[in-house]
């Protein structure tokens, strides 16, 4: 890691009351020149430990939990390392504290590989200390004492002492430097790869307040807050006065918003005291608006714009290899089709709300938020204060899926509660949600394949038709110049037209890749046919192939990230045997059942998927089975928490596959709710069968790459079963009968 | 209005507008957080709670119409979290983020209630109101499964009593 330059980590332990020791890690920074000690920055905390003298051991999780299980995890690597069991450990939640804390974020599936080493050796230079004041107590050689259970042992003498009756000991021990610590042989895990159930259940199942909507502060009053429902509008007049009259209403006032940031839309705030005074006192509300320039915008704009661009040449290249032209001229058969895929959104279950209280020129916040880091800095940009004024609590998301990356639910109560002058938590409609979402885009795909007599692929292209400005893709709605076959095939070319687009769009789970594999997976499964080749047999081949060198990828745009996992097709191959053995792929199965098969690289991991259907003649379509073989590197540090997180990634893909669609027209969403958007419900649930291939490489996140081939093998299932190719979702507007 | 409701053995009094449903009333005013605002229209079933043994959606039953009615929420279901069902979501680890679960455990809470010993077909049919976004379905249905399991060695089963 790049940060091993800059700096060097170390544990430092504090007495604490009552006799337990608080073991904090500290950034010593290095001199980037002569590697010696930087003179002027002071030690920073950025991690701990609480060992108490009952035995007990308090763990800080520093992440924010949106249901991937991060609360739990984080913990577990400490825990492990330290060497106590599972059963002496209380996992608390910290705050935002980029002082105290790195990587304070949670998304693309990044926690375990920014976490795996850092937290691994907070917990490995704690149990040092603990033996090194076990040794200091006993008068005997450090390497003569082993750990076990939260116990230092000298095997020579058969003494034991817990953890807790050393605390006050090891705080006097001179802190190691992490980088230098021993870790545990993975043969040694007591904890990483067991199965441990999340921290936060008891308080689930026994409906205890743990959510952003929970929080409640001293006089805090109800925001709702009503904001254009045109994208980017304003507001031009309000009623105003009769809404301040309403019962329960203390304050009524416009918004202005950012004319900069679409994280800060113009709307009318209510403060009320309760959620229902507010809400009824919004169902008065009438505002007129200034709609601006995305009143002309909707999805039937989207798409004729779409078939234009399809006609004309594409405005840029995203790759270019060989000659693409001179390899379709030279193909013995020609395989063209049009994919495309609409806007979805987030649709978390716990609907967008933020805590807040301003005092003093100092604000502090309770935030559901992916990142706290992005939300200070967008708060203080548009309140005018500075990001040391702003104190942000974190607490349980309602799911985040990504939705939770944007903060415009902390720019908005901020806002409100400085007018207001109270502690305010605002509440979002399920409506307010669905209209003001940063949806996944929609995406149109016209692809070329040429294949040569022998039935291989020689020749692909595709015409990208997305959103966004000549010189930038609008917000997930790029592809990447490494998008497979891209580096498998001599002749290709990823070309893209775009279009503007008003509309807000933004990261959903496995951003991009959740679009982009349906499309690519779907088309080589046509090729795959075309060509009179088995699918999976097909894909295996085209991996086979040695590919072109990759392009150095780009920097991340975190620091202190370890550097990206490369797509290696040799893992790629090995999911798909395996996938294949575990589903029986290839056994004959009756007309009207089919499975489909699809992999994908996306967040590190290495998935590929088979799904089988049946299909009734009248083209109602059942899921009967999808088979997962997963890489994630060499450990799954909680299975438990893994098969969950696989299982709910497919059965979402499956969900937006069937039936989930976001429309617009005159720039404003048309579905409002639930009985608009089509979630998966438990009747439609089915079986799930997951197996992880474990390698020799470090291991990586699951909360995202489970769910794009999910899409594809099931739209490829269905091929199989009814010969019926589905070139657009959702799956509501397919007929599948067949006969 | 002063609304007097009878929520998990308790009679308590509270200060609410005339229509408020009684979800708002129980979080707001009464303070009760576990039960959850998802759609407001009774689509997600997030604000299940049991209404004289009944699941029902608290989100557009007015409080006005449950003066007389028993009312238990998921912080009624037990006392201390040892009801079949809450040991069985423990036990399966079921939630991801967890949001849906009060109100999934309570629209459960009514099926064993009823069907001590339910099928797949009665779980679907029983659950089918409840969105589960991290679709955490598999082991709803395992967990429903083992709570009726331990339900049949717990002599207070099934049922939320609200004592």
């Amino acid at each position: 890691m790049s940060t091993e330059l800059s700096r060097r980590t170390f544990l430092r332990a504090t007495a604490i009351a009552g006799g337990g020791v608080l073991l904090s890690s500290f950034w010593e920074p290095l001199d980037a020149a002569t590697g010696s000690k930087a003179q002027a920055a002071a030690p920073v905390l950025n991690a701990f430990i609480r060992i108490h003298p009952d035995g007990t051991v308090t763990i800080a999780s520093k992440n924010p939990e949106i249901g991937q299980g991060v609360k739990t995890m984080l913990p577990m690597l400490i825990a492990d390392e330290l060497d106590v069991e599972w059963k002496q450990v209380r996992v608390e939640q910290v705050g935002f504290d980029p002082k105290k804390y790195e990587n304070q974020w949670s998304g693309g599936s990044q926690a375990v590989p920014n976490n795996w080493l850092p937290m691994r050796q907070v917990g490995a230079g704690g149990r040092a200390m603990l033996v090194a004041a076990a040794a200091r107590t006993w008068k005997v050689p450090e390497s003569e004492l082993t750990t076990s259970k939260g116990k230092v042992l000298h095997k020579k003498t058969g003494r034991s002492v817990p953890y807790g009756q050393l605390a006050a000991a090891a705080a006097t021990v001179t802190p190691p430097d992490l980088s230098t610590v021993k870790l545990k042989d993975p043969s040694e895990f007591t904890i990483i790869g067991t199965p441990i159930p999340g921290v936060d259940n008891r308080s689930i199942v026994t409906g205890k307040p743990l959510f952003g909507i929970d929080v409640t502060v001293p006089g805090m009053k109800f925001a709702t807050f009503l904001k254009c429902p045109v994208y980017g509008g304003k507001v031009k007049s309000a009623n105003l006065e009769e809404i301040r009259r309403m019962p329960g209403v203390l304050k009524a006032f416009v918004v202005e918003g950012s004319t900069t940031s679409n994280e800060f839309g113009s709307g009318v705030a209510i403060v009320a005291d309760g959620f229902w005074h507010a809400q009824t006192a919004r169902k008065a509300l009438q505002v007129t608006w200034d709609e601006g320039e995305t009143a002309k915008q909707g999805t039937s704009v989207f798409d004729a714009r779409a078939a234009a661009l399809l006609k004309e040449p594409p405005q840029k290249s995203i790759r270019k290899d060989g000659d693409v032209k001179a390899a379709l001229a030279k193909a013995a058969k020609v395989v063209t089709a049009e994919y495309s895929y609409p806007f979805l959104s987030h649709a978390q279950l716990e609907p967008q709300n933020c805590t807040a209280h301003f005092a003093d020129g100092k604000l502090t916040v309770w935030a559901p938020t992916q990142t706290p880091e992005d939300g200070r800095e967008l708060v203080a940009k548009v309140m005018g204060i500075q990001e040391d004024d702003i104190t942000i609590h974190l607490t349980r998301s309602g799911g985040g899926f990504g939705r939770r990356l944007k903060n415009d639910y902390m720019a908005e109560v901020a806002w409100i509660a400085r007018e207001a002058g109270v502690p305010v938590k605002l509440l979002w409609t399920r409506e307010d949600d669905f209209a003001h979402d940063f949806y996944r885009p929609g995406g149109y795909h016209a692809f070329t394949a040429g294949l040569d007599a022998s039935g291989k692929l020689t020749a692909f292209r595709d015409h990208f038709i997305s959103f966004g400005t000549e010189k930038d893709f609008a917000p997930s709605a790029a592809m990447s110049d490494t998008e497979f076959p891209a580096r498998f095939l001599p002749d290709l070319a990823l070309d893209a037209s775009v279009m503007p687009l008003g509309v807000p769009t933004g990261a959903l789970r496995a951003p991009r890749s959740n679009a982009l594999c349906f499309a690519f997976q779907s088309f080589l499964d046509e090729v795959a046919h075309a060509a009179g080749k088995d699918p999976l047999a097909f894909r295996r081949a085209l991996l086979s192939m040695t590919p072109l060198p990759a392009a150095p990828p780009p920097p991340n745009r975190r620091p202190n990230t370890p550097p990206p996992t490369p797509f290696d097709p040799a893992r790629m191959i090995g999911v798909l045997d395996l996938v294949a053995e575990k589903s029986g792929w290839g056994k004959k199965l009756p007309r009207g059942t089919g499975m489909g098969v699809a992999f994908y690289f996306s967040h590190r991991g290495h998935f590929a998927e088979v799904a089988q259907v049946t299909v009734s003649r009248k083209g109602e379509l059942k899921i009967d089975k999808v088979w997962v073989a997963g890489d994630i590197g060499s450990v799954v540090i909680n299975p438990s928490n893994a098969e969950n997180q696989a299982q709910g990634a497919v059965l979402d893909g499956l969900s937006e596959a069937l039936g989930q669609e976001m429309t617009f027209e005159n720039g404003r969403a048309v579905q409002s709710n639930f009985h608009q958007y089509s979630l998966m419900r438990m009747p439609d649930s089915i079986p799930v069968e997951l197996h992880f291939r474990k390698v020799d490489a470090p291991p990586t996140g699951l909360g995202e790459p489970a769910l794009p081939p999910a899409v594809p093998a099931l739209t490829n299932a269905i091929f199989a079963a009814t010969g019926k190719r589905v070139r657009s979702l959702p799956l509501t507007k397919h007929d599948l009968s067949w006969s | 209005m002063k609304y007097k409701l009878k929520v998990n053995g308790q009679t308590r009094t509270l200060e609410a507008p005339e229509d408020i449903p009684l979800l708002w009333a129980l979080r707001d005013g009464l303070d009760l957080k576990g039960t959850k605002f998802g759609c407001g229209i009774a689509q997600c079933g997030a604000c299940t709670v049991l209404i004289d043994g009944e699941a029902r959606r608290s989100c557009i039953t007015p409080v006005s119409s449950v003066s007389s009615s028993s009312i238990t929420t998921i912080e009624g279901l037990s006392k201390d979290g040892s009801h079949p069902l809450q040991r069985a979501w423990e036990e399966i680890d079921v939630p991801q983020c967890g949001y849906c679960q009060a109100g999934q455990i309570m629209s459960a809470a009514s099926l064993l209630a009823k069907t001590p010993n339910p099928t797949d077909g009665d779980i679907d049919a029983a659950m089918a109101g409840n969105l589960c976004r991290c679709a955490t379905y598999l082991r709803i249905r395992r967990a429903i499964h083992r709570a009726a399991e331990l339900g049949k060695t717990t002599a207070s089963a099934a049922t939320g009593s609200g004592k």
